[in-house]
């Protein structure tokens, strides 16, 4: 039998009968066509606006809820970053320390790595702030001598305000064969990293949780629209529709989805942070803290409406894959 | 153009649709298939259009062999094949135009191609007045010209009709049937399924005639 030279080269972009597009065209086609099937899949969600919204707010609830915990988490990290009065380590000398052995110890702190500042206080001077500062002046004049040592107040340097670092340098200071005693005021600090961190190890594995029920979400939603959209999904697979083809529509739609779930996530968590400021300022300036609520940032936001795009696309995805793929042409109606 | 050879569909073991059809179908070649319901006709079809893969023989479309053809291929054969059902299998949520322009839309034609193409398509059917209405406003015979008018509309070099003109009454199907002597005049190779004995007799074609899965009449080239 004849051979169709039609049939011998099966190309995707190739009108029949006439001169293969040239690749710039045919991309320009491809990209025309992408555009068109973004507009119509975000149109159709247009047109059924009760129902997008229904899921762009089951989506923006999964997503806020984690991100405003991670939120409330970072701030509490920030307070014990910015803890500048508590980095001091106090170091109290031995007794038989003099004050001249005192000064040079002070100047050899002074001058190692990592410290910022190195203030002396003599016994002389501690217990004259004790005394003022405790109101035991009565008390203390009963003392034949006096009992405090001589004390250095070490600064760290910012970079070595760490918890950890601060810890090495407390251990070094406490080294030394003129310190009696060092004494960190890190303990509350150490405690509300090690809260935190546990915290954020909660809100992760919350964060997946709710990730991976945005994407059942999605991915039903879009098993719905196929459905909805068979008998269209079949004449395109009969006249020659690539899977490619028939998936796009419901992956932009999967994607629409995301980014509307992504914006009233940022619309819940805009309206949690105005709401809580308030309370949180007060309850700061209680503590005399520099702490605040802060806000996702333009980076968090883009991170943020990207995570919920890639979400609603994998949903969409995973629905295309398992539902999509099974239909194909079938019995045509009327003969056996 | 469509050549069977030895070509054997067995669904399951108490259940074989085809059995060593041989036959082939030159380059416009206007053809039926007939048979009793069950013969097979439907299956035939579908072997060419690769919706069902043959259990075994051979099945050769334009040179190319289907048996071995990938999956992901499936498509791009299927641009090559226009295909006219008897319920027309038209969406009623769009305009007569779109439903004829989806065939151009799914190989990327450019958009003023498409324009052009569709309308020429419409006239060949005479319904180029009708491109802005729903499917739905439609009569019977009208509806299905829109199917026929998608079936062609990229110029396919094979056409299949399955029972087009089954809802339809003599005047009309004579008309359809008008249609598809053009089409095979002008080099395309359209297969027929129908069980309308009169019409089949009045057009005087070759015919296929399928019995129980055997191809009885019709294997030889020639009326």
């Amino acid at each position: 039998m004849a051979t169709d030279p039609l049939l011998r080269r099966p190309k995707p972009a190739r009108a029949v009968g006439r001169k293969a597009p040239l690749l710039p065209e045919a991309a320009g086609i491809y990209l025309a066509h992408h555009r068109q099937v973004a507009k119509d899949s975000a149109q159709r969600l247009w047109r059924a606006p009760l129902a997008s919204l229904m899921t762009w707010l089951v989506m923006g609830v999964a997503l806020a809820l984690p991100v405003g915990l991670l939120l409330v988490l970072s701030s509490v990290q920030g307070v014990s970053a910015g803890w500048d009065s508590s980095a001091r380590i106090t170091v109290y000398l031995a007794d038989q320390v003099t004050l001249e052995q005192a000064r040079r110890l002070r100047a050899d702190v002074a001058a190692r790595a990592n410290i910022q500042e190195v203030v002396l206080v003599d016994r002389d001077t501690a217990l004259q702030e004790f005394r003022t500062g405790s109101g035991l002046d009565e008390a203390l004049a009963y003392l034949d001598e006096n009992p405090l040592p001589h004390s250095l107040l070490v600064t760290p340097d910012e970079s070595a305000r760490t918890a950890a670092a601060v810890e090495l340098l407390a251990d070094s200071l406490g080294a030394m064969g003129e310190a009696a005693r060092v004494q960190i005021d890190l303990d509350w600090l150490q405690r509300l990293s090690a809260i935190t961190r546990l915290l954020e190890r909660v809100v992760w594995v919350l964060a997946l949780l709710l990730g991976g029920a945005v994407i059942l979400v999605i991915g039903n939603t879009i098993r719905l629209a196929i459905e909805n959209r068979r008998d269209e999904i079949l004449v395109a697979k009969l006249v020659g529709g690539t899977d490619g083809f028939v998936r796009r529509p419901f992956l932009y739609t999967g994607l629409w989805y995301g980014l509307g779930g992504g914006l009233v996530a940022l619309l819940l968590l805009g309206l949690a942070l105005w709401w809580l400021s308030g309370p949180v300022e007060r309850l700061a300036d209680l503590y005399r803290s520099q702490f605040e609520l802060s806000g996702l940032g333009l980076e968090g936001v883009l991170a943020l409406l990207g995570c919920a795009m890639l979400l609603g696309w994998l949903g969409a995805w995973l629905a295309v894959k398992r539902h999509l793929d099974a239909i194909e042409p079938g019995v045509p109606a009327g003969s056996g | 153009m469509i050549e069977f050879q030895q070509v054997t569909k067995r669904y399951d073991s108490d259940h074989t649709a085809l059995r060593q059809v041989n036959f082939s179908l030159s380059r416009g070649e206007l053809t039926f298939l007939t048979g009793h319901s069950g013969a097979g006709k439907s299956t035939l079809l579908k072997l060419i259009m690769l919706m069902e893969r043959p259990t075994a023989g051979k099945i050769v479309i334009g040179g190319q062999l289907l048996n071995t053809l990938p999956r992901r291929q499936i498509p791009y054969l299927r641009r090559h094949i226009g295909v006219v059902f008897q319920n027309h299998q038209l969406l009623f949520d769009r305009t007569v135009f779109a439903n004829v322009a989806m065939p151009l839309e799914v190989m990327g034609t450019p958009a003023r191609d498409i324009g052009r193409r569709v309308r020429a398509a419409l006239d060949k059917v005479g319904l180029l007045s009708k491109e802005k209405m729903n499917p739905m406003q439609l009569s019977g015979g009208e509806q299905q010209r829109v199917g026929i008018a998608r079936a062609v509309v990229n110029k396919p070099p094979v056409l299949l009709a399955d029972e087009p003109t089954g809802n339809l009454d003599p005047d009309l199907s004579a008309d359809i049937m008008r249609l598809f002597e053009q089409f095979s005049q002008v080099g395309v190779t359209v297969l027929i399924a129908s069980h309308d004995i009169s019409l089949i007799n009045a057009m005087g074609r070759r015919t296929l005639t399928l019995e129980q899965g055997r191809l009885v009449a019709g294997a030889a080239h020639g009326h």
